[in-house]
């Protein structure tokens, strides 16, 4: 403090990264600025029915973001370790899908001398349904053992300690896949009723814009799922205790919760909303391989920060908000659409730095941190 | 009702609890004083199941509890109100209430039993819908203690509910506490402010890094002189 006083306030490394950043920032969004202006206004390169089509695949994307993203934010809010195997419980729930599906498509169920009609594509509904319950308790079953195995034992070590368990653990579960599923990329086999690209067609402006069976179940289940996940939370007996343990795991269990049982549930519930997003990714994207939860599971992390991990709405609109950047943004900008996942971060980045806890995330407390 | 024998507790080679011994009659309020960091929270922690023992025993109803855990021992009666109150900031009054009776599975009994808190706690009917971070010190301890007695308690082990309290809230808990002791809730007391505790209580413990040095009736250790010159500020 005296020394402050007398010496002339030094250009400590804080007070440099503190001028920095805003700088480094507003360099950024002032750029992004400057071609929004470019693409939307002075040139106006791209017609109502291409922003129409980007808008409706990023809330697609974004509803899948969201369900992921929530797992991220509940664990962290529970054990505040980054479940970095996350993807991989979705990568689980896929699989489970895809084989619930190629299951139901070898079921024979034409009548004895009419043409071959297998199960999914007499009963979509049916296996749809299946393939939902199938994924989501597949999921929640590894998130649970997940918890158990690699992170339980480890409740009491060091904070970086589990986070290292979680990316053994990712590796782990993707190169368990690999050798069980093989690496090879498969497709996904829709019932006929939702054949991928399938859809209603809009007329605007005169030409076509669909808007895809596959793409219109994965964003309303998703906020079926959410809305669902949020009364839970908020209303429910195993909501409330969740809460509880998230804000103090000792007065918790005075309380008489049994704190393991509530975060291997977190966990549960976490995997379920993961592998449902997963039976998602494959309907509508059309592909499953060992790999397939890697860029999702990263994408969704950095919803869930964005949003501010912890907080699940933030969660949830981060997904959305993500999923609408990745699919706009390139456009907007008038670069390559190869530079989606590019944009993401650098968006990212700067809401981070003007916002470091995140869009609806609080600043972290000492004691959480 | 409650029997703690020799008890050692240990934070890794700090030894806080240095073969601690007591008892607690069905009925009783006992108090245990001592100055700050004497090992009185860590006594309480040690019974309700958040701690536990190396060496040594904690007996309640004649069962012996030392190695359950915390939430088997509220089932059993001992509810434990943590020192700092420890609220759910983000849940509301009611939803901290509820979260008292995690344990009661009938739902008529939890309206009731809230009925009856709001009945004893005033400001916390009018404040249900608030969230818990939101109340004032002494509406949180009103709060914490109702809380508690969400789950019916046999014996309810307090921890400093005088902590950071205006004169006039201070003699308002001890009122309660006297109150919920008269409907047939054993109370083990833990307290800085000796001169009330000392004044509600039956019996009394002080304690001294680790060390229980002085048992009795309340008013005998009230007029110990080593008691009057170390806690009553004489
Ligand atoms: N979590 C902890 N880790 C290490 N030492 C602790 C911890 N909690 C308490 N102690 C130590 O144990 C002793 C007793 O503490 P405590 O039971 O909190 O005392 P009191 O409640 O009487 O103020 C003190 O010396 C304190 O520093
Ligand atoms: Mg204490």
């Amino acid at each position: 403090m005296e020394s402050n006083l007398k010496s002339p306030p030094k250009l400590t490394r804080r007070n440099y990264s503190k001028i920095i950043r805003p700088i480094f920032g507003l360099l950024v969004f002032g750029s992004i600025l400057w071609r929004l202006y470019e693409v939307l206004i002075a040139q106006q390169a791209y017609s109502a029915e291409i922003w129409v089509r980007l808008l409706i695949s990023g809330l697609i994307i974004g509803g899948v973001y969201a369900l992921i993203a929530i797992g991220y934010t509940l664990v962290y809010g529970i054990l505040f370790m980054i479940n970095f195997a996350h993807g991989e419980i979705m990568m689980i729930g896929t699989f489970a899908g895809y084989f619930l599906f190629e299951a139901t498509k070898s079921i024979n169920v034409a009548a004895e001398g009419s043409p071959p009609l297998s199960f999914s594509d007499a009963y979509p509904l049916i296996s749809v349904i299946l393939a939902f319950l199938v994924g989501m308790t597949v999921a929640a079953t590894a998130g649970f053992f997940l918890e158990k195995i690699a992170y339980r034992p480890l409740r009491k070590a060091p904070r970086l300690v589990p986070l290292i368990s979680a990316i053994g653990a990712s590796f782990f579960l993707q190169n368990a896949a690999q050798l069980l599923f093989s690496p090879q990329v498969r497709d996904y086999t829709n019932p006929q009723a939702i054949a991928r690209g399938s859809g209603w067609s809009l007329i605007i402006n005169g030409s076509r814009v669909v808007i895809t069976y596959t793409g219109a179940l994965t964003f309303i289940l998703s906020i079926l799922l959410m809305i669902g996940l949020y009364v839970m939370v908020q209303k429910t007996k195993l909501g409330k205790a969740m809460r509880a343990v998230a804000s103090d795991k000792n007065t918790a269990a005075l309380m008489g919760i049994d704190v393991d049982a509530i975060i291997s549930r977190t966990f549960i519930i976490s995997g379920a909303l993961a592998g449902a997003a997963g039976v998602m990714w494959g309907l509508h994207n059309g592909l499953v391989h060992f790999f397939v939860g890697f860029l999702p599971g990263i994408k969704a992390f950095t919803a869930a920060v964005l949003g501010g991990i912890g907080n699940i709405p933030g969660a949830m609109l981060g997904g959305m908000f993500l999923g609408l950047i990745e699919s706009l943004g390139p456009t907007a900008l008038g670069i390559s659409y190869q530079l989606k996942d590019v944009i993401a971060f650098v968006i990212m980045i700067v809401i981070l730095i003007f916002r470091p806890s995140g869009i609806l995330g609080e600043v972290l407390s000492e004691e959480k941190v | 009702m409650l029997k703690v024998t020799d008890l050692n507790v240990y934070y890794g080679a700090i030894h806080a609890l240095k073969g601690i011994s007591f008892d607690l009659q069905e009925g009783e309020i006992v108090t245990l004083i001592g100055a700050n960091g004497a090992g009185k929270s860590t006594l309480l922690n040690t019974i309700s199941g958040i701690l536990h023992a190396k060496v040594g025993q904690v007996e309640y109803l004649g069962e012996d509890i030392s190695n359950e855990a915390a939430q088997v021992i509220v089932q059993k009666g001992i509810v434990h109100v943590p020192e700092g109150r420890k609220i759910f900031a983000k849940m509301t009054v009611l939803e901290n209430l509820e979260m008292g009776a995690y344990t009661v599975s009938d739902r008529q009994q939890i309206q009731d039993k809230m009925g009856a808190m709001f009945e004893r706690f005033p400001v916390l009917r009018d404040r249900k819908k608030q969230l818990g971070g939101t109340l004032s010190g002494g509406e949180q301890q009103m709060l914490a203690m109702a809380r508690g007695l969400m789950a019916n308690p046999k014996l309810l082990l307090l921890d400093e509910p005088s902590m950071g309290l205006a004169p006039v809230l201070v003699e308002q808990i001890f009122d309660i506490i006297q109150d919920i002791n008269q409907l047939g809730t054993s109370v083990l007391l833990v307290e800085q402010n000796a001169h009330m505790a000392l004044s509600i209580a039956d019996r009394a413990y002080v304690l001294e890094t680790g060390n229980i040095v002085l048992e009795g009736d309340a008013a005998d250790v009230m007029n110990d002189p080593m008691v009057i010159s170390a806690y009553l500020g004489g």
